[in-house]
């Protein structure tokens, strides 16, 4: 059986890889995927737990933020497509109309 | 034992003016001036009658002493200062001046102020300062007295600025309280130093202790405590009174209107020194230094006032310069001892004085406001009555037989003349001054009624004052007559009725061991007289003629600008003063430190909150970092105990 510690190290690597694609790149739709993989990165380490404990609760846990993620995705994707609308830009930059 | 009904409700005297005060003073300005003074008339008036029937018991019950504890004012520990009043002769004398006085200036008031602006204010304020007066020479220990001193300061300050549109009258009032703020400074040092060495500011209890045969007199020289305590009070006593070196005020505080200027620049507040000085008598008799001090600065000031009075063209300033040469005469008098002369004085300066300043007003009332005397002249005609109640005020001061002023400024020329130190001097400048006194006053004379006339006949019609204002002047007139004649038969080898019925209070003051001082008297009377006369020569020699006013030059010049003290003052004490408040207190402690400290608050807030402000970029991903910047922190703080070995593991 694989070791927990491999379940959490790579849970670990996507979710800074997760974190890396939100702060430094400008695309939000390469953030917004950041975003999803942070989330699924966290899943992987309640899924990991869960296992090593034998005990459900992580796979419920699981299972409702795959839920939120959706519903996160479909406000986040609509957000997304008025921005590029009104926009004609997915440059996050260029998204700042509260800047002083 | 007759009933004591006044006495034994003293405060009676006093609280009289002071609702008098109050009812004008809260519904007096939408009074007609009728009922305004009729308030103030009858609170004066009543007082008056209180006083007289105070007198009349006081005198009935055969006591020598009357005291009375009204209530606590402020009791700490051992210290009490009560609401106490006494009555004893030197107070009657006191109490029957004040009231008697106030209330014929208050009649003559009604005239001259009928046709000025805030009535109402002005006789609020006159009874309030008769209430203060009647407090101060009621008072039964210092601190009460106290009370009234400031009292009467602060009307008098009120009184000077009463025409509080002009500036010079404003900036009179402010230089009068602040003159006698630093007499005032004395005074309290040496009431707090009386109070550490007799634990008591009680007249009774303090002069008793004072009086005890342990207490020694300190001799001439010797700087001890009574002495200085002595020479604080007096400092007090000089700026209240207008001696040298704080008379300074007392001129410039005729831009009161003159009823003000009568009753308390001449006849009753600025007389407070000397009765302060006479009521501490028991403390001065032991500290021959402090009564040299008095003496010289009286005489002083007596010669110093009168040499500056010689060459005033003002009426009213004349007059000022008069009342500070006359109230040195009485400290001379209270300086070689004779504290009996000296309120003999003080009764009839108060009479010739309170009239000259009321015939000086309705002199210029007549004049419609002229106040110089260059732009008088040949009144006598046409104002018959003021000029013939200002020509017995005049031969009053001036010293003449049988008039008010010949028997108590010989009384206290004689006291002069016979002290201990230097009293010869004392007397030949004492003298001098009488010269000039009255010199200045006949030349006010000429130069006011007779001669040509050298006003504009076309714009000044020249008429009589209304009754209001003459019959005080009469009344007034016949006491400047008549207020000397107490000591009248001691000019025959007789009794001094004056210095007799005070001697309770103040000691006889008879000079012991002295042979024929009857004739020795007589002698200075006579010389008095030819003194008196002289200046009346001179005086009627120099501008008897038609005269013009000259040009200013030489010794005039210095007298006119009286002796350029003022400028004086104004270079060593009022401009660094005022350079220091400009330059260090207003720009570099006002402006550097306290503004400094507020506004560098206020820009420091504003510079941190700039700083901060531009955290919140609105660029989305720099929250982001913040937030994980915050994460980052929060795992450290949480698992710093895990972390802190595994870092730094086996340190420990």
């Amino acid at each position: 059986m694989v070791p927990t510690n491999y379940y959490l190290l790579l849970s670990a690597i996507l979710f800074g890889l997760g974190i890396v694609a939100f702060v430094f790149k400008r695309n939000i739709i390469t953030i917004f995927m950041g975003i999803e993989l942070m989330l699924n990165a966290v899943n992987l380490a309640f899924v990991a737990f869960s296992q090593a404990l034998g005990k459900p609760d992580g796979e419920v846990f699981v299972l409702f933020v795959i839920i939120v993620a959706a519903a996160e995705a479909a406000v986040g994707l609509g957000i997304i497509i008025l921005t590029a609308r009104n926009r004609r830009s997915l440059n996050v930059e260029n998204v700042n109309l509260l800047k002083l | 034992m007759p009933t004591l009904l006044i006495l034994n409700h003293l405060w009676i005297i006093p609280l009289l003016p002071l609702l008098g005060s109050a009812i004008n003073g809260l519904l007096g300005w939408k009074w007609p001036n009728r009922i305004v003074h009729s308030v103030a008339l009858g609170a004066t008036g009543l007082s008056f009658a209180c006083a007289l029937e105070a007198v009349r018991e006081f005198f009935a019950s055969g006591q020598q002493f009357f005291r009375k504890e009204f209530f606590d004012w402020i009791v700490a520990g051992t210290f009490r200062a009560g609401f106490d009043l006494q009555f004893d002769q030197l107070t009657v004398v006191m109490v029957l001046v004040v009231t008697g006085v106030g209330f014929v200036i208050h009649i003559y008031s009604t005239g001259y102020m009928a046709h000025e602006e805030g009535y109402w204010r002005f006789f609020s304020y006159l009874n309030l300062f008769m209430f203060f007066m009647l407090i101060l020479v009621l008072a039964a220990n210092y601190s009460l007295l106290f009370v009234g001193w400031e009292g009467v300061g602060l009307c008098s300050y009120l009184l000077i600025g009463f025409y509080y549109l002009k500036k010079s009258a404003t900036d009179a009032g402010k230089k009068a309280f602040i003159v006698n703020r630093i007499g005032d400074f004395g005074f309290m040092l040496g009431m707090f130093l009386l109070y550490r060495t007799f634990h008591s500011l009680d007249f009774q209890t303090l002069f008793d202790a004072a009086s005890k045969p342990g207490v020694a007199i300190e001799p001439l020289g010797q700087f001890g405590t009574i002495t200085i305590a002595c020479l604080l009070l007096f400092m007090g006593a000089t700026g209240k009174s207008a001696q040298l070196p704080l008379y300074v005020w007392l001129p410039d505080a005729m831009e009161g209107p003159t009823p003000v200027s009568a009753l308390i620049h001449a006849a009753t507040m600025v007389t407070a020194g000397v009765y302060v000085v006479a009521r501490s008598h028991v403390l001065y008799m032991h500290t021959p230094t402090a009564m040299y001090v008095v003496a010289i600065v009286g005489c002083a000031t007596a010669f110093f006032a009168a040499t500056i009075g010689v060459v005033k063209s003002d009426i009213k300033k004349v007059l000022a310069y008069s009342t500070v040469s006359q109230l040195g005469y009485m400290f001379l008098a209270c300086g070689v001892g004779a504290f009996g002369a000296g309120i003999f004085h003080l009764m009839t300066h108060a009479f010739f004085k309170a009239l000259l300043f009321l015939s000086a007003g309705s002199v210029i009332h007549s004049m419609g406001g002229e106040q110089d005397m260059w732009k008088m002249g040949g009144l006598y005609s046409k104002i018959k009555i003021t000029f013939w109640c200002m020509m017995i005020a005049t031969i009053a001061i001036a010293g003449f037989f049988p008039f008010a002023a010949f028997f108590s400024k010989d009384a206290i020329l004689f006291a002069a003349f016979n002290s201990e130190h230097g009293g010869k001097a004392l007397y030949a400048v004492g003298l001098l001054a009488a010269v000039l006194t009255s010199f200045y006053m006949f030349r006010l004379i000429w130069l006011t009624f007779f001669g040509k006339n050298r006003y504009d006949e076309h714009h000044v019609h020249v008429h009589e004052s209304p009754l209001n204002m003459t019959i005080p002047l009469m009344i007034l007139a016949f006491l400047s007559l008549t207020g000397g004649w107490f000591a009248l038969p001691a000019l025959f080898g007789g009794k001094d009725y004056f210095s007799e019925f005070v001697a309770p209070v103040l000691g006889s003051g008879e000079i012991a061991g002295l042979e024929n001082a009857h004739s020795l008297e007589l002698t200075l009377s006579g010389v008095a007289m030819v003194a008196a006369a002289l200046g009346l020569i001179v005086a009627w020699r120099m501008y008897a003629k038609d005269v013009r006013q000259g040009k200013s030059e030489g010794l005039h010049k210095i007298l006119y600008n009286k002796y350029y003290v003022d400028e004086l003052y104004q270079a060593a004490v009022v401009g660094p003063l005022v350079w220091i408040s400009q330059n260090v207190l207003w720009k570099v402690v006002d402006v550097g430190v306290i503004d400094g400290a507020v506004n560098g608050i206020a820009s420091g807030t504003t510079a941190a909150g700039d700083t901060a402000r531009h955290q919140q970029s609105g660029n989305t991903r720099s929250y982001a970092v913040w937030v994980l910047v915050g994460v980052v922190v929060v795992f450290a703080i949480i698992f710093w105990p895990v972390l802190h070995p595994a870092l730094f593991g086996g340190v420990r």
